[in-house]
């Protein structure tokens, strides 16, 4: 059996497949068709320092190959998710990254700290929100606003820290490069790409929010290219993720550059889908005689 | 272990039934086991480029057997219906169930119930009708033609309505209520938005209780993406502000307890 453990800021996973923010919940809903011991992570729903609505519906359509979301970001708030999400997922043998969202640095800064005392592994920082007005993608689309925003929630962080990156940016290495010189321990990429359906029968968007995020095996190829050329442009471990619905879809992040990979929009057609990438990815390993999954990170060149 | 369950079903066979309405019977190894009146399943094109899972309510089921029935409308060219509407006796099809709650049906029991339909929102009311304890009414609402209203006759009386009066009264299914004089002390409805406003209004004005089954645009189709939610008048448990899962705290809702 090969060896699938691998390494973010000093944080072991088991293998490097974790659940993508927002398309797995606390992972109460899916655990009931996955082993969540399995996972080398879950990553959960964004939350912030208070409860927060999200947007009016319908907030998820499908395109071809993929599927566009506009939620908002709803969550109960960290208070909530402290007494019960956290509770929840620490009865498992998987690592917890919480994803972290605000309106303002302040609102970032208060979860990180109200996080500081609890037990979990790594924290994302969500500054890649496509579907919120304030906060979100405004601090992930500007590198120096991305790098101060680093900085102050490093100060707060007794977890170490991912930066979860926007792909909807002219160069994403400068992205990378501004919440590394910021002291981001981990970059996540990539959040959803910012798209737009119209419904030509209601003559209206198909979404409430106008446009949203899209994310499924139709963004993978601009998420690799993405991964590979952030893994060429800084030293930090990434968290490879963008339509990954197979073992060797993760493989190609992998390759790319990626330490480890999250399952998102998968879940959703695939409940099972986490679990099945986990097996794919150690049958792969066995079947090429690879003994360590470390050997395959960043491949190729 | 959770009742809920993704399997590989059996197609026993599929008819065309009215324009577009398809009634298709499946084995299940447990969903059928354990489904309830009201609840729904996801259903997976298979396809590519046809990720999300469609919703379909459960019509009728036959829990001995593991057999269930779906009664749906295929909603255009190309779409995930039109591939589920040519499938055959001996082709499978992957799907996840029994997903959702149901209608209450204790509420109903021992008294005089209207089962209100509307559209594709009749088919879930048959297994409802054949399951509730309780006096049936039957109301359906069609545009023109008519499906399924004979199957609710060995379990209560049935009132149609129909938009272009070719059957039964001509109007909604509330014109029906008001032409026929008819009285209920528990409502269970299911149909398009306009349909469960108007119901809703009606039993408030009545001082009866009401559950409407709604519908929302879904992704996950167990309560994790927060995709389809509606307005409640209570804080919702999930996420603390008014949102209830369509999915997974409903669908089926007393009336006043979501904002139409």
């Amino acid at each position: 059996m090969s060896q699938t453990k691998v390494t973010l800021a000093g944080v072991e996973l088991k293998n490097p497949v974790m659940t993508a923010s927002g398309t797995f919940g606390s992972g109460m809903e899916y655990g009931e068709f996955v082993d969540l011991n399995k996972l080398g992570a879950v990553v959960t729903k964004g939350v912030a320092n208070v409860p927060w609505p999200g947007n009016p519906t319908p907030r998820v359509t499908e395109t071809t190959g993929g599927m566009l979301n506009a939620i908002g970001l709803q969550n109960p708030g960290i208070d909530v998710f402290c007494e019960r999400d956290l509770p929840f997922l620490q009865k498992y043998d998987t690592k917890i990254i919480v994803n972290v969202c605000g309106k303002s640095t302040e609102d970032y800064c208060s979860v990180v700290e109200r996080l500081a005392g609890e037990k979990v592994d790594l924290l994302e920082i969500n500054v890649s929100c496509p579907n919120v007005k304030e906060g979100g993608i405004a601090f992930g689309q500007d590198p120096k606003a991305l790098e101060a925003i680093t900085k102050e929630v490093k100060k707060y962080a007794a977890q170490p820290i991912i930066m979860k990156l926007s792909p909807n940016v002219t160069d994403i290495t400068e992205m990378a490069k501004a919440a590394e010189a910021g002291g981001a321990d981990v970059l996540s990429l990539i959040n959803t790409l910012t798209g737009m359906k119209i419904d030509i029968n209601r003559r209206t968007f198909a979404l409430a929010n106008k446009t949203g995020g899209m994310s499924g095996p139709a963004v993978k190829p601009i998420a690799v290219r993405m991964v590979y050329q952030v893994a060429n442009a800084v030293s930090l471990p990434i968290i490879g993720m963008g339509g990954i619905a197979t073992a060797e879809d993760a493989l190609e992040f992998i390759m790319a550059g990626a330490t480890a990979v999250s399952v998102g929009t998968a879940n959703f057609f695939n409940p099972c889908a986490t679990e099945e990438i986990v097996r794919g990815i150690e049958a792969y390993l066995d079947r090429s005689h690879v003994s360590d999954i470390n050997e395959l990170i960043g491949c190729v060149k | 272990m959770s009742e809920k369950a993704k399997e590989t079903a059996l197609v026993l066979g599929q008819e065309c039934i009215g324009t577009d309405i398809f009634s298709l019977w499946l084995q299940t190894k447990t969903i059928a086991r354990n489904a309830k009146p009201g609840q729904f399943l996801s259903l997976y094109t298979g396809d590519g480029s046809k990720l999300l899972p469609r919703p379909i309510s459960i019509c009728e089921i036959d829990g001995e057997n593991g057999r269930l029935r779906l009664v749906y409308r295929v909603t255009g060219k190309n779409t995930g219906t039109e591939m589920f509407s040519r499938l055959n006796e001996g082709d499978t099809v992957e799907i996840l169930g029994p997903l959702g709650n149901g209608f209450p049906l204790k509420e109903a029991e021992g008294k005089r119930v209207f089962l209100m339909g509307g559209g594709i929102g009749v088919p879930p009311l048959l297994e409802t009708a054949k399951q509730v304890q309780a006096e049936v009414t039957a109301i359906l609402g069609y545009r023109d033609e008519l499906y399924l209203n004979h199957e609710f006759e060995k379990y209560g009386k049935v009132y149609v309505a129909t938009e272009d009066g070719s059957a039964g009264t001509k109007g909604n299914v509330m014109d029906a209520i008001r032409e026929n004089e008819l009285e209920a002390d528990v409502i269970f409805a299911c149909g398009p938005r306009p349909m469960l406003k108007a119901i809703k209004a009606y039993a408030l004005e009545k001082n009866i209780p009401c559950w409407i089954s709604m519908e929302e645009r879904m992704a996950c189709g167990i309560g994790a993406c927060l995709g389809c939610v509606c307005q409640s008048k209570e804080v919702d448990h999930h996420s603390h502000v008014h949102n209830k899962r369509v999915c997974k705290d409903g669908p089926v809702f007393l009336s006043t307890e979501v904002e139409l």
